[in-house]
């Protein structure tokens, strides 16, 4: 193997591992607090999706355009907490799981329906269709694109998370709810922020997986929410470091079953590593990285 | 009288009179119809058996429903068709051509294996982890269903499915789900199954294997599953892998939590009243479409509307439109002054 390979390899995962951990970051965070999987997680990647290609157009620079649909994303996660969480928190596990499956339903269908079955393609700026040369290599600049932003974004969180009353409160109320209530932490407040978290997630990762497909159709967010599934499970459903390892370790597996694997096992990819999630769930129910000690759900 | 009879009575006696109305009617969309509710009705109890005892929702039931139309496909299908729906065929496969009945059969027993042998170890789990390996493993059936184009003809419509299912056959196979589901229910296995899902821990210590138990519920919902699978293959008769997704997974599901997961009258309730509802709106669909209203085809309203009233539901009442108990004590309710809410479950 020479340099240029590595650095290719590298990147790949690297680039890869960015969108990964971005998006399981985005589950994990209502998991943390509610105990619960969302899986309306990966239509709020469809709402800015469809938000970038409605202001299609408009005279307003990308990077306005972007905000706007990430904006979009953020108040979809909100809606899903007041839609399909907030009404049904009282009641059972499954109860909030089949009204998160409904919820995403209803949105795939309302793009089925009031926009169209078809994929559609969304403007993207100049930057992301070119490429640099490095070492021999043509890296396209999208992907360096992509591993800043997730980085910065990944430090500001940790910022937030770390040195804020809200991350405070926001990892107080994951670890026991019931307590962090009883020290005055506004419960609903606490979850909406979550949810608005998580849709804040969502739409960076649909710009930055958007400027890899260039088109989005109502489907879109059934590859992210299974990502991060993978990825929360591989690095532990409770911890938010996990998500982020998780992340980058499910990049580095996807990425050398791609270089390894030969063509006519390649197209089974999907099935190995969902008998890996299975596995691990097994060996490690908690995932690589434990996260806080937790009490009930409540 | 006994109430166990009438319970039996009123989850069968709807399949029976929509019989009879099909065959007086005679209309070629109406017998359709009736057949594909009696089909949806073994697969919503088949999930009824696994998910209303144990308390654990489970995606991968589709999965299984795949398993039973794909074998059951397979091997009724006779040989001059199969060099050509399936030329990729193994060769011991190619002179297999069994009575449809056996194959239907056989596709059952094929799901509830594959379960058997998957299933066990992840019984272990309960809550979150417990659904998202189920989702896991629908993944995992997806994937080999699109990919082994030996014997699925790969993401590409498999035809040539040789047509055996009447509407006599799918009534009659459902009213025996509908009595199984309710026989399972009121068995030992159901009884201490229903005490695990109330309270683990206070189960396990009365000494109910929990493991066990879940896993013997999960090997009848498969076969149930398998068996609703073939019959449904050969009634339509020619399909793809995606038949088997999300899709068909939220309707099953839909009507299951619509009509109430913990009861067998439930179930029955939610197939009807909701098939009842899809078909009026797909024929207003149609209608507008027809009509040229606006200027694109209008698609998925139907789910939008499942999903609404799934939502409204589960706000207004968790446990389904009946959420405890079976039609039998539901019935005694005009006679019996009280005691019945203690019995009830």
């Amino acid at each position: 193997m020479d340099v240029g390979t590595i650095l290719q390899f590298t990147l790949d995962v690297l680039n890869l591992g960015s969108l990964y951990a971005l998006m399981a970051l985005g589950l994990v965070v209502i998991y943390g607090i509610l105990k619960l999987v969302n899986f309306a997680y990966g239509e709020l990647v469809m709402v800015a999706g469809y938000t970038l290609y409605l202001l299609n157009g408009s005279p307003l620079p990308w990077l306005i355009m972007a905000l706007v649909a990430v904006c979009m994303a953020v108040i979809g996660g909100i809606t899903t907490d007041l839609v399909a969480f907030r009404p049904v928190r009282a009641n059972s596990l499954t109860a909030m799981l089949i009204t998160s499956f409904a919820f995403s339903t209803l949105l795939q269908n309302a793009a089925l329906l009031f926009i169209s079955p078809r994929a559609r393609n969304v403007p993207l700026p100049e930057i992301f269709t070119q490429s640099v040369t490095m070492l021999g290599v043509i890296i396209p600049v999208r992907n360096l694109i992509t591993i800043a932003s997730a980085f910065i974004l990944l430090g500001a969180f940790t910022l937030v998370m770390k040195r804020t009353v809200l991350g405070m409160a926001l990892r107080a109320a994951a670890s026991n709810f019931t307590m962090a209530r009883m020290v005055g932490i506004p419960a609903n407040f606490i979850i909406t922020v979550a949810f608005a978290i998580s849709g804040l997630f969502a739409g960076v990762v649909a710009m930055l997986w958007l400027g890899r497909i260039g088109a989005v159709v109502p489907g879109i967010g059934l590859e992210p929410l299974l990502v991060a599934f993978i990825a929360c499970v591989i690095g532990g459903m409770r911890s938010l470091v996990g998500a982020v390892v998780g992340g980058y370790l499910l990049a580095l597996i996807d990425v050398s079953f791609n270089y390894a694997l030969p063509p006519d096992l390649l197209s089974f990819r999907d099935a190995f590593t969902f008998t890996m999630v299975i596995v691990i769930l097994l060996l490690r129910p908690s995932g690589l990285i434990k996260g806080p000690d937790t009490g009930k759900r409540t | 009288m006994n109430r166990h009879l009438v319970t039996l009575i009123c989850i069968t006696l709807p399949v029976v009179l929509l019989v009879i109305a099909a065959e007086l009617i005679d209309d070629r969309l109406l017998t359709r119809l009736a057949t594909t509710l009696c089909i949806n009705m073994i697969l919503v109890l088949g999930l009824q058996i696994f998910t209303g005892n144990s308390g654990i929702l489970s995606f991968a039931h589709i999965g299984f429903m795949g398993i039973g139309a794909y074998t059951s496909a397979v091997i009724t299908m006779p040989a001059r068709l199969k060099s050509m729906a399936l030329p990729e065929l193994y060769p011991i496969m190619q002179g297999v051509q069994l009575d449809p009945l056996v194959g239907m059969a056989i596709g059952g027993v094929v799901a509830a294996l594959v379960a058997a042998i998957v299933a066990y170890p992840l019984m272990r789990l309960s809550d979150a982890a417990a659904v998202i390996t189920s989702f896991a493993l629908l993944m995992i059936l997806h994937t080999i269903m699109v990919h082994w184009s030996e014997v699925t003809n790969g993401p590409r419509t498999l035809f040539g499915i040789v047509e055996a299912t009447t509407l006599q056959l799918a009534a009659a196979a459902a009213v025996v789900a509908a009595i199984g589901a309710y026989w399972f229910k009121e068995s030992r296995v159901g009884i201490l199954l229903r005490a695990v899902r109330n309270d683990e821990v206070a189960a396990a210590a009365i000494g109910a294997h929990i493991p066990l138990l879940r896993w013997r519920a999960y090997v009848l919902s498969a076969f149930y599953a398998g068996i609703g699978g073939a019959l449904w293959a050969h009634f339509i008769t020619s399909f793809s892998p995606n038949a088997f997704y999300l899709r068909e997974t939220f309707v099953i599901l839909g009507m299951l939590v619509i009509g109430g997961p913990a009861t067998v009258s439930g179930a029955v309730f939610g197939v009807f009243s909701v098939t009842a509802v899809f078909e009026g709106l797909r024929a207003l669909e149609k209608a507008i479409n027809a009509a040229d209203l606006f200027s694109s085809t209008v698609v998925g309203l139907t789910e939008i509307i499942l999903a609404l009233v799934m939502l409204i539901v589960l706000i207004l009442r968790p446990g389904g439109i009946i959420e405890r108990n079976e039609f039998g004590t539901l019935a005694r309710w005009p006679f019996m002054k009280k005691q019945n809410s203690s019995r009830g479950e």
